[in-house]
């Protein structure tokens, strides 16, 4: 087989909670669909998210949020991004995320948000198409 | 075959197009000027051998040369991400600056891979003084271990002075990548009889340091006797033994001793001269081994001879011996476009 370009993805879980099913599912479907994904894990910081995201070079940052504060911790990944040269980027937003909020993240950059119960093929399906038109 | 079938290995890996958000000259400046982002995009497009790789790996070579390369490697779990962890905290206390490669194999079925080695090396994130790169096996057939060399130069040529190389100690391939390190350690963990195993499957051996991990389970002390039982039955009389180190990464016991071990080693020693013309020897084998195979194959395709070739065998019964050593005869014939 020849080395080929690969869709590189971040899966971080930034925030407090402890769970980590929906990440793991996500992770684990996502190199079934043919992904190099980085999975980092629990309690990551926008900082230490930032950090990996650029020195990995992917493509697409997921942030798997249950704690309520994807507004703050989505925003402070994107400044971070931005602040690294990285606003190329994409950022994806899963977890638990209340309706009226989905446009605020959109307006912040992020490129979709998934809510808890999305099929991981939705996610790979909009990776796929995204990063092959960028 | 055409008259200049040599001639035209050059432009073979130019075919593929894709639009490039960055010269390569423009990302080589940038890890000499230090710029993270740079580098981590030329690991990238070197990594997926985008057309001109290897044009700006020569940009790069002249910039390497000051970086040791440490390989870490051992059977599953036994700790090796988090040893590599705790190693580069303390390197850095040291003053050093330091690049870890960590290699993950990918799935055979989907292509694509879980790089999971990060998950233990959480502390080391916001370091500055820190790169961190997980890669993928990718079914490379052998290329892997040129691909983890070219990582180490960029690395190196960005001016990390020390690269630790993390692979798990099974597949040949992942033997052939920390062989191109300078010095390799073997993490062996209690309880699981490690040493005799591994030394049957021909991985012992390799090692410059063995590593006793998990020193703070019970059974470290047993495993300890094992190896250097092993170590001193295969030794040639008057050789020194490798050193043998207890550690424990989490309790970050023995760091600092498997540290001053790492870092004792007298560089240029004559097993060093020797073991660097053994890696120049493979690494130029096995470029051009990628290359001679590339471009035949692709000249052979597109001329179509080989299709040709294929419906002699199929239609006319002649065996694939003649065919590949007529090919052969052709080569040989113009074996002197090497000289000179
Ligand atoms: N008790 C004990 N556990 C350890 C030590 N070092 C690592 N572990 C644990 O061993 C498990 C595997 O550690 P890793 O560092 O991921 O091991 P690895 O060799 O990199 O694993 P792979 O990359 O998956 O082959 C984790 O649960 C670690 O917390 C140690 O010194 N003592
Ligand atoms: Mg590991």
């Amino acid at each position: 087989m020849e080395p080929e370009s690969k869709i590189r993805v971040l899966i971080a879980k930034p925030g407090l909670d402890g769970h980590e099913r929906g990440a793991h599912v996500v992770a684990y479907g996502l190199r079934d669909a043919g992904f190099e994904v980085i999975y980092t894990g629990l309690r990551q910081t926008p900082r230490q998210i930032v950090n990996t995201a650029i020195q990995e070079d992917v493509d697409v940052v997921g942030l798997s949020i249950l704690c309520g504060a994807h507004l703050s911790l989505t925003q402070m990944v994107i400044n971070g991004l931005k602040e690294g040269g990285a606003e190329d980027i994409l950022v994806l937003v899963g977890g638990i995320v209340p309706e009226e909020d989905i446009p605020r993240l959109k307006e912040m950059g992020v490129g979709e948000v998934f809510t808890a119960g999305t099929p991981v093929s939705a996610v790979s399906n909009f990776i796929r198409a995204a990063v092959s038109a960028s | 075959m055409t008259e200049n079938f040599f001639l035209r290995f050059m432009d073979i890996h130019i075919k593929k197009t894709k639009t490039a958000d960055h010269s390569w000259e423009s990302l080589v400046a940038g890890v000499q000027a230090r710029n993270i982002r740079a580098m981590a995009r030329l690991i990238t497009r070197v990594e997926n051998r985008e057309p001109g790789w290897k044009e700006a790996m020569k940009a790069v070579y002249p910039l390497t040369g000051s970086a040791r390369i440490f390989g870490i490697t051992g059977s599953p779990g036994a700790g090796k991400s988090s040893l590599t962890c705790e190693i580069a905290e303390e390197l850095v206390k040291r003053g050093h600056q330091v690049g870890i490669i960590a290699v993950d194999p990918s799935s055979p079925f989907s292509g694509g891979a879980l790089l999971g080695d990060r998950l233990r090396m959480k502390k080391i994130f916001t370091m500055k003084e820190i790169f961190i790169r997980s890669m993928a096996t990718r079914g490379m057939l052998g290329g892997l271990s040129q691909a983890a060399r070219d990582v180490a130069r960029i690395m190196d040529a960005f001016g990390k002075d020390i690269i630790l190389i993390e692979t798990v100690g099974v597949g040949q391939d992942e033997i052939e990548v920390v062989k191109t390190a300078d010095r390799v350690m073997m993490v062996c963990i209690p309880g699981q009889g490690d040493g005799i195993q591994a030394l049957k499957a021909g991985v012992m051996e390799i090692a410059d340091i063995y590593i006793i991990n998990k020193a703070d389970l019970p059974g470290a002390d047993e495993v300890m006797a094992d190896i250097c039982a092993m170590l001193n039955l295969s030794s040639q009389n008057g050789q020194a033994l490798p050193p043998v180190l207890k550690t424990s990464a989490l309790k970050n016991q023995g760091i600092s001793e498997l540290a001053d071990s790492l870092l004792s080693h007298p560089a240029g020693s004559s097993k060093d001269t020797l073991r660097r013309e053994i890696q120049a020897r493979e690494e130029i084998l096995s470029l051009m081994e990628n290359d001679v195979f590339r471009a035949i194959r692709s000249r052979w395709e597109q001329s179509g001879a080989l299709t040709a070739e294929v419906r002699k065998m199929v239609e006319e019964n002649k065996d694939p011996y003649s065919i590949v050593s007529e090919l052969l005869q052709q080569i040989d014939g113009k074996a002197d476009l090497f000289s000179s």
